[in-house]
């Protein structure tokens, strides 16, 4: 199987590959077209601004590329929120695969000491509905670091609460997406990937 | 709900895992991947793993460890010491660091914090602060504890914040060692008066500590070396005991 974790501007993308690995899985980083399209699995990971990430992929083409493909995709992190329509960091209209709207963490008046920004840690993922997850991970915890959210809607996949409750997965057709970071989420989170390596074909 | 964090310290000298008693006194625990990976399945949150070699040849030999640490360990770790420049962030990020500790290098040139959140992201970026109780205020050390300098604790964590620090790790010279509890009045004032997380350092010597430093202190993780390598503390233990008390652990 080919797997190709889709290579730009971000930083970290060599611990999915380093997960994958530990899977079994040989992953290829990869900014190639040919390979990205004829590949069974695509991964879209990420950390970095919004803004200059999308003027990035407009500007390699990732964009449409990424918008055309037909195998299972997963973004992770900065992925899944330029796979949603708009994202408030930088202002910047997304690749739109989903219709939420990612959002700034702003905590309740009195409450910016206690409930900080970002949301960095461990966080339970419950209401999953997507065959990503399987029932053993309903309330189990994964590793998040993020400022801005996916609000919740139609296809969220998994919830989260933190502020408010938000899209801790999203998902749509072809197209998969966690905010938690899979790669770093112990067992847990290799299950998630090895879910995602083992989708049926639609 | 946000879970409490455990982090297990490892302190490394030419590629083996060390942890001194008020950072004198060295004893050696072991493999810091194999110790590593345990913790990491014991339930440990995040690992944290500080370069004390001071030598060219550790230096490589610790970037070398990175790179086996990234590739066995599937949570979160930080690595620390002897990074005073972008390049050496840069050489552990490319190793597979998912986050730098700056202490030294931070204090006596600040502006390294702006350079490195700028470059990397502030998520990248935690600040170290080892600061002593002195008479007029509390007094931010470098070195190891060894020099004191002019900075007061809170301002420099305020500082390091507006740099663009994403945690503030702040290890507190009078308890570290002393297994007698963390710093609890002084970890609440940073946590009520910054942003962003704070992790908790130095003092750890039972479980109750934990309790006390997540209620009384206000840290959102605490972190501890010897009590977990001598096994003094098991991290399943602590946190079903977390647990047990209201406390919410992964």
């Amino acid at each position: 199987m080919d797997v190709a974790i889709i290579k730009y501007n971000a930083g970290n993308i060599m611990s999915v590959e380093l997960a994958l690995k530990r899977l079994g899985v040989n992953a290829t980083i990869t900014a190639d077209p040919d390979f990205i399209r004829k590949a069974d699995r695509v991964i879209f990971p990420g950390v970095g601004e919004a803004s200059t990430t999308m003027a990035y992929l407009r500007e390699h083409n990732l964009d449409r590329l990424i918008t055309s493909l037909k195998q299972p995709v997963l973004g992770i992190c900065l992925g899944l929120q330029l796979m949603c329509s708009h994202s408030e960091e930088g202002d910047v209209d997304c690749l739109g695969i989903f219709p939420e709207n990612v959002k700034k963490f702003i905590p309740a008046p009195g409450q910016e000491y206690v409930t900080k920004v970002p949301h960095m840690g461990w966080n339970s993922i419950s209401n999953l509905k997507s065959d990503l997850f399987d029932a053993s991970l309903e309330n189990q915890y994964v590793y998040f670091v993020h400022s801005y959210y996916a609000a919740a809607g139609d296809d969220t996949a998994a919830t989260c609460n933190y502020i408010t409750p938000f899209s801790a997965a999203l998902q749509r057709d072809n197209f998969y997406a966690t905010q938690f970071h899979p790669e770093k989420s112990g067992p847990i989170g290799a299950r998630i990937l090895e879910n995602f390596i083992n989708l049926k074909a639609r | 709900m946000l879970a409490k964090r455990i982090i297990p310290c490892l302190d490394i000298k030419d590629g083996q895992t060390v942890k001194g008693v008020n950072f004198v006194n060295i004893r050696n625990v072991g493999d810091p991947v194999e110790l590593g990976a345990l913790y990491a399945k014991q339930g440990a949150d995040e690992l944290v793993f500080l370069d004390i070699t001071a030598t060219h040849e550790g230096r490589k030999t610790f970037v070398d460890l990175v790179k086996r640490i990234a590739r066995e360990i599937n949570i979160p770790f930080t690595v620390g010491g002897g990074i005073s420049e972008l390049e050496d962030a840069g050489k552990l990020l490319a190793a597979g660091a998912d986050k730098i500790s700056i202490n030294s290098s931070a204090v006596r040139n600040p502006q390294l914090i702006d350079d490195l959140a700028k470059n990397f992201g502030s998520q990248f970026v935690v600040v170290a602060v080892d600061a002593r109780k002195k008479p007029e205020h509390w007094a931010v050390t470098v070195n190891g504890g060894r020099i004191e300098t002019d900075k007061e604790l809170f301002g420099w964590a305020k500082e390091a914040e507006s740099r663009g620090a994403g945690e503030i790790l702040f290890t507190s010279m009078d308890h570290d060692g002393t297994k007698n509890g963390f710093a609890n009045k002084e970890l609440a004032q940073l946590s009520e008066s910054l942003s962003i997380p704070i992790i908790a350092s130095g003092g750890a010597g039972n479980m109750e500590h934990f309790v006390d430093v997540f209620t009384k202190g206000k840290a959102d993780a605490g972190l501890a070396a010897s009590i977990f390598h001598f096994r003094e503390i098991s991290i399943p233990d602590l946190k079903s005991y977390l647990r047990q008390q209201g406390i919410v652990v992964r």
